[in-house]
């Protein structure tokens, strides 16, 4: 790091982005309404699994205001395929995924036809008129009911194995030969639905006699979404400009290609006119992406004592009905992370997609870390049981230590830096982990109604998705650089342009921190620019907590680039060698006489002017860097979880949460705490509240807000944050990602706790959400807790459920 | 999500009110929180919509001696912040809190949690429990209908087409009774898996009477009848209630959905009429 004497690094500055989104000043997607615009409205098939037989659109048409109606048949040919990026086998199969189906319909919500109309309650009231004709086929929503193969989600495919993905460290069968104790568990990861502020909408806007089009769309990834709508809907690439506007949280379900962005492209390419489709939250609840969804059997091979020897892994993933963009990587990604903190001799995973006629799923925050981390951290703990051993003292048996660094995994990734021992110690301080011990003792000694558990997860994961060499040996279709530019303006002023898209994480503010710090400007003298492909043409954009560990070290490179052309400019105008030049706070000076000095300012307007410059060199400051790294970085930390049980409703209610983080270096404390404030909210909200259920017809039971159960800021606990520092090695900034890693952490420290508050009545696991039937389940039968009710839901007085089957109520009649 | 369309008026009287609800598929509007979605969800499409939230003869809480009558358009938090309430009936003011969030509970009404009469609502069982009493307006005139009359069925009361409740006598809880709502559910805003509402009259260490009104545990809202003869001189300590509460599930129908199976319904009304009774006895 440069030394200056500025330092914004490590302030808390406010977010320069908020003003304008607490005042109404957010430009939204559904904002946008341009001259002419047209609406779109999609006709979503009610059944999960079904043949189309006919599909009559002209009642619609006859319907006010409508301009056009088309089923899947008839816009085929001009609306592709859509893409998988990550087809992680040669032999994976991979069916086709046309944005309208065109034969038959795979899962609640996928779209068979559109209309377009004059207006959005004009297309709403329109969409009624099409009638579809189904001929119904059988659901198979479980994954080991769709691995026989009897029902087939793609028939022409011949089965529901998507493919297989086989990792190997070491030879776990000659290690597990030679172990004392061989520990299995099954643990399920249930469906999550990603639930975004904003819901997702998109508005093409055609140019030029519909030869250039603009395409605005609630996404994480306007630079890759160009790169495939081109390739899907055959636009040059030159012609299509793709602008992410203000985008209100996407935790991956907006890094995709979705159908109704390429459908929005060739409608207004076909019609010539603008238009804007913008999803409903119950509409959204089908048709944007799920996360995790999948089924864990763990083994761990052991001596007596608890030293790991090797660790198998057999994975089940849940693709859903198709294959979205990186569906297929979501689970290999986790691959390398199931021995977590652990030093072991073998390790064994295989990895098994299965498609099932549900929602596809995709990247939800934290992508595949989330679900290896709970195995292993829940295995840990569980082992930690079983052979009568402090679960704290176990992980600390097993850890890599802190003189260990660097140390390359059994899953061959090199972990640059790390120190699990002191963030552990922080966090046993800050938690009273030994009080708390001995207030659970005597609960459970006096039979208190209300049991005490601790949960721990020492989590590290592997973000700042970069080096473009791993992401290819793992059949990733992009690369993993980011990119930077630096525009210092006449007046001194700086322009940041970055390859980055945020959508809610403060990159304006912490990129300017970055820059005001390597230029020496003041950090109000910044603007950063992102998210349109004009502006910023070179992008891979944001998610896997990548942004600052390769955008952010990409303008710090820039800036670098720029004190360097700068330098030589100094040099010429204070008439010294190049070598004497020192740079520091913002003012180029010659060494040993410290009067002789020009601003970084004086030096810009003087770039400008260029009436007195070197020879040979380009009048101009501005500066590109793309940062491709050699590593990925490697947050840590260690969470501590203390639960209340009430044994009698089976209710459970967090006491106490401390989360120690070690992020490396810290721009902006306060961005990393709502970071990690957020993530651990969605990280409790998978231990205790969110499940996405289906019926098994293959209905969304949780089709709305009502019954799937987000929680607020009033049902989670006080978090009790810190940190401690431990650079990266493998930047010059010495940061690692924090977008994830209160997800990934905290999933396991709450249901260990819960867990752990059951122990004596037998119990070695509950099913997520741990929601309070399960836990009275469990200890009335010993079980998990097993499926929830899916006979109804709570919203709406329970309407299109069983419960109210047969009841005369307000309702209706479905809309579907 | 876009409803049907549709038309709307806004009487400001109740005569008018009813007057614009002849004829045709009308329906009363108040806050909206619970209809809107109903229309959104293109689960309900009325014609007409007759808004009532500015009958002003509908809104607010006024003392009648014995009874509080309350307007049926008077917002959820009217109700949580109103004086007279706080004195007379802290049942309804404690219930009414624990529906959903401020946002709701400034636009839904009393009146329009009755007459929607969800059995998974918090006010139709303390209504119940309360013996309150309805007025309803219709073509034909005024009148009152019991709290035992007033929940028909499933999302189903007495208020008739054509008819607006305008609004509800609750009797004031004289010296000696105390009452507790006990509300389970996941998260604050959720409605309730299961309820209790619990008025009781202490006589030293044991119950006098006690009136127990159940949320979700059929399909109207209920009394737990066999709990309430129990609990009539029970001891409020060595097992008595205990012995009561055990019975509060008895009579009752509750829904299989996915707060929970009809089966952890009726143990969970058992603990939390335990625990309801208890408090509201102050023990
Ligand atoms: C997010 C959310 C959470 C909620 N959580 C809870 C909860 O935890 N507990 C709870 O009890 N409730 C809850 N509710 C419902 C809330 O209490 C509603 O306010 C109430 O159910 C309806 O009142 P309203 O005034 O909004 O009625 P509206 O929605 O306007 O009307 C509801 C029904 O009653 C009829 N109606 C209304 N007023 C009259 C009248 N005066 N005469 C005749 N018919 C009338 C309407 O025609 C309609 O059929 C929740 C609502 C939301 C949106």
């Amino acid at each position: 790091m440069t030394t200056t004497e500025t330092h914004v690094i490590g302030q808390p500055r406010k977010r320069k982005e908020d003003a304008r989104l607490i005042t109404g000043q957010a430009r939204w997607t559904d904002n946008i309404t341009l001259p002419g615009m047209l609406h779109f409205a999609l006709v979503r098939s009610p059944m999960a699994h079904a043949k189309i037989s006919s599909v009559d659109v002209s009642a619609a048409l006859q319907r006010p205001g409508v301009l056009a109606a088309f089923s899947g048949a008839d816009l085929a040919a001009d609306l592709g395929s859509l893409p998988c990026a990550w087809p992680v086998t040669p032999d994976m199969v991979h069916p086709d995924h046309h944005p309208l189906a065109t034969d038959e319909v795979r899962y609640v919500g996928d779209a068979v036809a559109v209309v377009v109309a004059r207006d959005r309650y004009a297309v709403a009231d329109a969409i009624e008129a099409v009638e579809v004709d189904y001929e119904p086929l059988p659901a198979v929503v479980n994954m080991e009911e769709a691995l026989k193969d009897e029902v087939l989600v793609h028939s022409q495919a011949g089965t529901n194995k998507c493919f297989v993905w086989p990792f190997d460290g070491g030879d776990y069968d000659a290690v597990k030969a030679t172990a004392d104790i061989v520990f299995k568990r099954r643990y399920v990861q249930q469906r999550l639905i990603p639930t975004a502020m904003e819901p997702r909408a998109v508005v093409v806007e055609p140019l030029a006699a519909a030869e250039e089009f603009t395409v605005y769309s609630t996404t994480q990834i306007p630079h890759i979404l160009r790169v495939m709508l081109a390739l899907t809907v055959g636009i040059p690439e030159q012609k299509l400009r793709v602008i992410a506007p203000d985008v209100g949280g996407g935790f991956g379900s907006k890094l995709n290609v979705y159908a109704e962005e390429v459908i929005a492209l060739v409608l207004a390419k076909r019609l010539g006119r603008p238009v804007k489709w913008t999803e409903s939250r119950s509409e959204g609840y089908q048709a944007t992406i799920h996360g995790r969804d999948q089924i864990q059997d763990i083994e761990i091979a052991a001596t007596k004592d608890g030293k790991l020897l090797g660790l198998s892994v057999d994975l089940k993933a849940d693709m859903g009905a198709y294959l979205q963009l990186v569906t297929p990587g979501v689970p290999v990604l986790g691959a390398f992370m199931y021995n977590a903190i652990y030093k072991m001799d073998a390790y064994r995973f295989r990895c098994t997609g299965v498609f099932t006629t549900k929602t596809p799923t995709d990247a939800y925050r934290g992508a595949g870390r989330p679900e290896a981390t709970y195995a292993i951290e829940r295995a840990m703990s569980d082992l930690a049981h079983e052979i009568g051993k402090d679960p704290m003292q176990l992980r600390r048996e097993n850890w890599i230590t802190h003189e260990e660094f660097p140390f390359t995994t059994i899953a061959g990734l090199t972990y640059d830096s790390g120190d699990y021992e002191a963030a552990t110690a922080r966090s046993m301080e800050l938690f009273g982990y030994d009080d708390l011990r001995r207030e659970q003792a005597e609960r459970r000694d006096r039979n208190d109604p209300v049991q005490l558990g601790i949960g721990i997860s020492t989590f590290t994961e592997m973000c700042g998705l970069a080096p473009s060499r791993v992401l290819g040996s793992l059949s990733y279709g992009a690369g993993g650089w980011e990119a930077a530019s630096i525009r210092m303006l006449p007046t001194g002023k700086v322009e940041v342009v970055t390859g980055t898209a945020p959508h809610g994480q403060g990159h304006v503010t912490s990129w300017s921190q970055i820059a005001a710090d390597a230029l020496g400007v003041p950090f109000e003298d910044v603007e950063v620019m992102h998210s349109d492909t004009r502006v910023a043409p070179m992008g891979m954009d944001t998610y896997g907590s990548r942004s600052l560990v390769v955008g952010g070290v990409a303008v710090h490179l820039a800036a670098q680039k720029v004190i360097e052309k700068a330098k030589k400019v100094a040099a010429h105008l204070l008439e010294a060698a190049e070598s004497d030049i020192e740079f520091a706070a913002g003012t180029f000076s010659v060494k040993g006489s410290p009067d002789a000095k020009k601003t970084i300012q004086e030096i810009s307007l003087a770039t400008f002017a260029a009436h007195n410059f070197p020879d040979g060199v380009e009048p101009s400051l501005n500066s590109d860097a793309v940062l491709d790294p050699e590593n990925f970085s490697f947050p840590h930390g260690t969470h501590l979880c203390a639960a209340l049980v009430d044994t009698e409703t089976g209710h459970t209610k967090i006491r106490s949460y401390v989360a120690v983080d070690d992020v490396g270096n810290v721009i902006n404390p306060m961005i990393v705490e709502g970071q990690v404030h957020g993530g651990l909210a969605q990280g409790i909200a998978q231990a205790l509240y969110e499940e996405a259920v289906y019926d098994d017809d293959g209905n969304l039971v949780t089709g709305t807000l009502v019954d799937y159960l987000v929680p607020a800021a009033s049902d989670l606990p006080e978090f009790t944050t810190d940190r401690t520092v431990t650079p990266a090695t493998s930047n010059p900034l010495g940061v690692k990602g924090v977008g994830e890693a209160g997800t990934i952490a905290s999933t396991p420290a709450v249901v260990n706790a819960v867990v752990d508050a059951l122990r004596p009545f037998g119990i070695d696991d509950i099913r997520m959400p741990c929601t309070p039937e399960r836990v009275w389940r469990a200890i009335q039968d010993r079980s998990s807790g097993g499926d929830r009710s899916a006979e109804g839901t709570v919203a709406y007085g329970g309407t299109q459920t069983a419960t109210t089957a047969g009841r005369d109520t307000e309702a209706g009649g479905g809309a579907q | 999500m876009i409803p049907a369309s549709f038309e709307y008026r806004r009487p400001s009287t109740v005569d008018e009110a009813v007057q614009a609800l002849v004829g045709g598929d009308a329906k009363v509007l108040a806050g909206g929180q619970s209809l809107l979605p109903l229309l959104r969800l293109r689960l309900a499409f009325p014609d007409l919509l007759v808004d009532v939230g500015r009958v002003e003869s509908m809104r607010g809480v006024r003392d009648d001696g014995e009874h509080l009558v309350i307007g049926a358009v008077t917002t959820h938090h009217g109700v949580v912040t109103d004086p007279l309430i706080a004195q007379h009936c802290p049942l309804l003011a404690q219930a009414t809190s624990t529906v959903a969030d401020p946002a709701v509970r400034h636009r839904g009404t009393f009146g329009g949690a009755l007459s929607h009469a969800d059995p998974a609502g918090d006010l139709p069982a303390v209504a119940l429990a309360l013996d309150a009493e309805f007025e309803i307006a219709g073509p034909t005139g005024r009148r009152t209908v019991a709290a035992s009359e007033f929940f028909v069925d499933y999302l189903q009361t007495a208020v008739g087409a054509g008819e607006v409740l305008v609004s509800v006598r609750v009797p004031k809880l004289g010296a000696g009774w105390a009452s507790h709502y006990e509300k389970f559910h996941r998260v604050a805003q959720a409605w309730a898996i299961v309820g209790v509402a619990a008025i009781v009259r202490r006589d030293g260490d044991s119950i006098a009477e006690a009136r127990i009104g159940l949320t979700n545990m059929g399909s109207t809202p209920l009394r737990a009848s066999a709990t309430e003869s129990a609990l009539a001189g029970a001891a409020l300590h060595d097992g008595g209630v205990t012995a009561a509460t055990d019975r509060a599930s008895e009579g009752t129908d509750p829904p299989s959905d996915l707060g929970g199976a009809a089966d952890y319904r009726r143990h969970l009304v058992k603990v939390l009429t335990r625990r309801a009774v208890l408090a509201a006895a102050g023990s």
